[in-house]
């Protein structure tokens, strides 16, 4: 009897979906891929929840608002396996760079003034800034993926390549630390 | 002419004038070991420790100890190689390193430093993500702190070599870091010639060339092409020389 199936989620928290390209650029291995595993919930199948257990999770991005925090969350519960992938997830990557203003009196009002209304480029005369109750509630600052939930491996890069991809995943399909090359460590 | 001395590192064995280092003693013997505040030109003053190697089973820095006739020593050991990979994941959650948008990425000495380490996988140290000062205001040379290490490279680039005393280190434990001699950068005497900002003496991107950045693109740097220390392991010359 065959060994059966993994199956793979994967998500984007507060990253740029870069990684989720960089898989994609797998291209004909992404076939070899899809004959060994499954994916359950993930944006390349536009899945929004999990139909059932997986065997791994792959997170891009941290946690910058609430409901990044609350899908980490989800994976967690509903993965063998949990892995970070990219910088983001790693060190919180670009959006953490907002927690290097936490000097400020009010930093995350000073964030959000600068994005929308005192920045030379930003054009907004009525001095809006978003709040629909639909949009999520940004957090005091960014986390990375380890500081919320307990994370089993990581896959630096940013993107990792789809090289990296390959041999990563390769090794968690088969129950293996994602080993990379010294060759193949990435951080940028 | 000085006596020469005989020792081995790992088994292999290294000849030596007495009063030589350990490092400089295994540089010229094509044997690298891993260093981030030595560098070429500059007085060693083993404060990074990533050099740590065990001199008859003592543990020293590789760039300040003298070799010993007859020494024992562990470089590249299991134990030896976890305390680098711990002294370098240290320096990594201590500063705000995000490699992604830092200039220095692909010519930085500690990224590449963590490459050859094989650091893949996360440390169990916290992220500091400490709160620290840029310094742009001189017209050709830009400080980020977020990147600095402590390393003293510029301190004694610039004191030793420039005869200037622009950087020294301030405060104490947690607290250190690099001072300058004025308020600014740009109430200083530097300027873009002195020896303390030329490429290799910052091994990171705290000391940043204006009008210079990304000259060289991202994948065609430096560590993109070579493991750092290869130049020293293949006799080659010294590991701060770019290829010609």
């Amino acid at each position: 009897m065959s060994a059966r199936r993994k199956r793979i989620a994967t998500t984007s928290l507060a990253g740029c979906f870069g990684c989720h390209m960089s898989l994609l650029d797998l291209d004909e291995h992404l076939f070899d891929l899809l004959a060994k595993v499954d994916f359950d919930r993930s944006p390349l199948n536009d899945k929004k929840t999990f139909t059932r257990r997986c065997d791994i999770g792959l997170i891009e991005g941290g946690c910058c608002n609430e409901e990044n925090v609350r899908v980490l969350r989800e994976f967690r519960e509903h993965c063998d396996v949990l892995v970070a992938v990219g910088q983001c997830a790693i060190t919180g990557g670009v959006p953490v760079m907002r927690n290097s203003i936490m000097h400020a009196e009010d930093p995350l009002r000073e964030c959000l003034e600068v994005a929308y209304n005192a920045s030379k480029t930003v054009q907004n005369p009525q001095n809006l800034i978003p709040n629909d109750p639909v949009l999520p509630l940004l957090l005091d600052k960014v986390y990375t993926c380890a500081q919320v939930v307990k994370v089993d491996y990581q896959i630096p890069g940013c993107p990792p390549s789809a090289e990296v991809f390959r041999i990563a995943l390769d090794a968690l399909i088969h129950g293996a630390p994602p080993q990379l090359d010294h060759a193949l460590i990435r951080y940028d | 002419m000085s006596r020469r001395i005989h020792f081995t590192v790992d088994g292999q064995s290294v000849e030596a004038d007495d009063g030589q280092s350990i490092m400089e003693a295994c540089d010229a013997a094509g044997i690298y070991i891993p260093r981030l505040c030595d560098a070429e030109a500059l007085v060693p003053q083993g404060s990074c420790r990533v050099c740590v190697v065990k001199l008859n089973g003592h543990t020293v820095a590789a760039c300040t100890q003298p070799a010993e006739d007859r020494a024992h020593i562990e470089s590249d050991t299991h134990e030896i190689r976890s305390y680098r990979r711990d002294l370098v994941r240290m320096l990594f959650h201590e500063g705000n390193h995000l490699c992604p948008v830092c200039e220095a990425s692909g010519q930085c000495e500690l990224q590449a430093m963590a490459y050859r380490l094989g650091i893949s996988q996360d440390a169990p140290y916290p992220y500091l993500q400490p709160v620290r000062p840029l310094d742009a205001s001189h017209p050709d040379i830009a400080l980020d702190t977020n990147r600095c290490i402590l390393c003293g490279r510029c301190i004694r680039a610039s004191r030793d070599v420039d005869g200037k005393h622009l950087f020294e280190y301030v405060g104490r434990g947690i607290h250190k870091r690099i001072g300058i001699s004025a308020a600014t950068l740009a109430e200083t005497d530097a300027t873009i010639d002195d020896y303390a900002f030329s490429a290799g003496v910052c091994p990171v991107g705290c000391i940043i060339r204006k009008h210079e950045g990304y000259e060289v693109p991202i994948d065609e740097r430096r560590f993109n092409k070579q493991v750092i220390g290869s130049r020293i392991e293949a006799k080659l010359l010294d590991d701060n020389e770019e290829e010609a």
